[in-house]
């Protein structure tokens, strides 16, 4: 049948290093600008082009930055246990390198999301930290990431470093919740529930809009950093196979009347 | 069944012998808690309070230290290898790992707890919850444990990574145990939904520690 040489793309065909590199360079600009411009709308509408909080006045505003964050940590988490899933399973090598990128970036997000939650709780609370439920399973979250890239620096053959890697983020992952569970309710067994919540009424439109050009932003910024990442570290590798194969040549071929002084 | 027994006894007797663990990690615990003590200074109504929170974060830093010697020593001798290659199922050897190092390490710890408690100037009526939380809670310490000394069993110095690895996940053994001691202690109605949970948790990390441990041993053999 003719129709048989018709080529059908499947998932298969991403998997492979060669196309991947092409398609993640034909991607990179696009999410890269995506990111800048949305991003730069989101904090347009987020900074000048919405209300101010009745209770909070304009510290609200920290809500356009913190909570899409607080979003992409989680996000990050679990895409990095999928990739790790799919890496320990079919054992390919892009989905191990999807899930190293991903965590420093995740990481990078879960900092922001403490970050800009303190600067948030200084006036709210009137403490830069208030062991408040969210703020503080997010702390362990940050903790998860940093364990794993500990894991991943710690074991040079990279092979073995993302079997095991994959291993101990599926099980972070499966401890996620139970995690979140046991803060909250360590939080309510622990605090009198006087904190100001940030979340009072449900979310006006006008607010909605930017929160959710943030969270465009941040997601195509993450999938610009994720590949970008990922062609680095595919490159490294490749430059560090070539240098251990110059690193073989001089001392196994040694030519015949050359003089060493 | 039989080479589950015989792993626990050889660990045990490893643990309790010239070199081995146990001691080692009650001794720690103890010096943490009299650390502790000289730290915040010699108010007996204040170590009152936090004597079981104390206690129980000192067991918790006591098990970390004492998790490098679960599998690395076994990996070096080639002893690994060999549990390995002659164990129908990997998970049941990994169970029986982490069974000898609570045996070794978290029972002794249990039973140094009420010394160090009366330090603590504890009250009576709070050591009962203290310890039946600790006897529900520090097997699920053993578990995770057991579990990072799998991942990093082919590193040589591994003790610090395994904390960094461990702490996150020993969040809600601590958060229940410690709840249960305090809400035990004030005769809190929650008494019991934290030791409930708390034994949840253990059984939990029963259940995916040993599947975890058996996967990650496999790829630390060379």
């Amino acid at each position: 049948m003719a129709n048989n040489a018709v080529k059908r793309t499947s998932l298969y065909d991403f998997a492979n290093p060669v196309r991947f590199e092409a398609i993640a360079g034909r991607v990179f600009p696009f999410a890269l600008f995506g990111a800048l411009t949305l991003g730069a709308l989101g904090l347009y509408f987020g900074l000048f082009n919405s209300p101010a909080d009745y209770q909070q006045g304009d510290t609200v505003r920290i809500m356009y930055v913190h909570v899409p964050a607080a979003w992409m940590a989680l996000f990050c988490y679990s895409s990095m246990a999928a990739s790790s899933a799919a890496g320990f399973i079919w054992k390919h090598p892009l989905a191990d390198v999807a899930a190293k990128e991903t965590a420093p970036i995740g990481a990078g997000f879960t900092f922001l999301a403490l970050l800009t939650g303190s600067l948030w709780g200084k006036p709210m609370w009137g403490a830069w930290w208030a062991w408040d439920a969210r703020l503080t399973s997010v702390l362990i979250l940050f903790f998860l990431y940093l364990g794993y890239m500990a894991l991943w620096r710690a074991i040079p053959d990279k092979t073995r470093a993302a079997r095991l890697a994959a291993i101990l983020a599926i099980v972070g992952f499966v401890n996620v919740p139970i995690i979140k569970f046991s803060v909250d309710w360590w939080n309510s067994l622990h605090q009198p529930a006087s904190i100001i919540r940030a979340d009072g009424p449900t979310i006006h439109s006008s607010m909605l809009t930017p929160l959710f050009l943030m969270i465009s932003a941040y997601m195509l910024a993450y999938i610009a950093m994720l590949l970008a990442a990922m062609r680095n570290e595919m490159m490294a590798r490749r430059l560090a196979r070539l240098e251990d194969a110059d690193a073989v040549r001089p001392a196994s071929v040694v030519e015949p009347g050359a003089v060493r002084t | 069944m039989n080479a589950f027994a015989a792993i626990i006894v050889r660990d045990v007797a490893l643990a309790f012998r010239a070199g081995g663990g146990a001691l080692q990690a009650a001794s720690f615990f103890a010096l943490t808690i009299v650390l502790f003590a000289l730290a915040i200074g010699p108010d007996l109504t204040l170590m009152q309070r936090i004597a079981a929170p104390a206690l129980w974060t000192g067991a918790l830093l006591a098990t970390q230290i004492s998790l490098e010697q679960i599998y690395r020593p076994d990996r070096e001798d080639g002893s690994l290898d060999v549990l390995v290659e002659t164990s129908d199922t990997l998970a049941f050897v990994a169970l029986a790992k982490a069974a000898g190092h609570w045996l070794s390490t978290g029972l002794v710890l249990i039973a140094a707890t009420p010394v160090l408690a009366l330090l603590l100037n504890i009250s009576g009526a709070a050591l009962v919850p203290l310890i039946l939380s600790l006897l529900i809670g520090t097997p699920g310490l053993s578990l995770i444990g057991a579990f990072a000394g799998a991942l990093t069993a082919a590193l040589p110095r591994a003790g610090l990574l395994i904390a960094i690895i461990v702490s996150p996940l020993y969040a809600p053994i601590l958060i229940f145990g410690a709840g249960a001691a305090a809400a035990g202690a004030a005769g809190d109605p929650q008494y019991s939904a934290n030791l409930m949970l708390l034994g949840a948790s253990s059984l939990f990390a029963a259940v995916i520690s040993p599947l975890a441990s058996a996967a990650a041993l496999r790829f630390n053999l060379d």
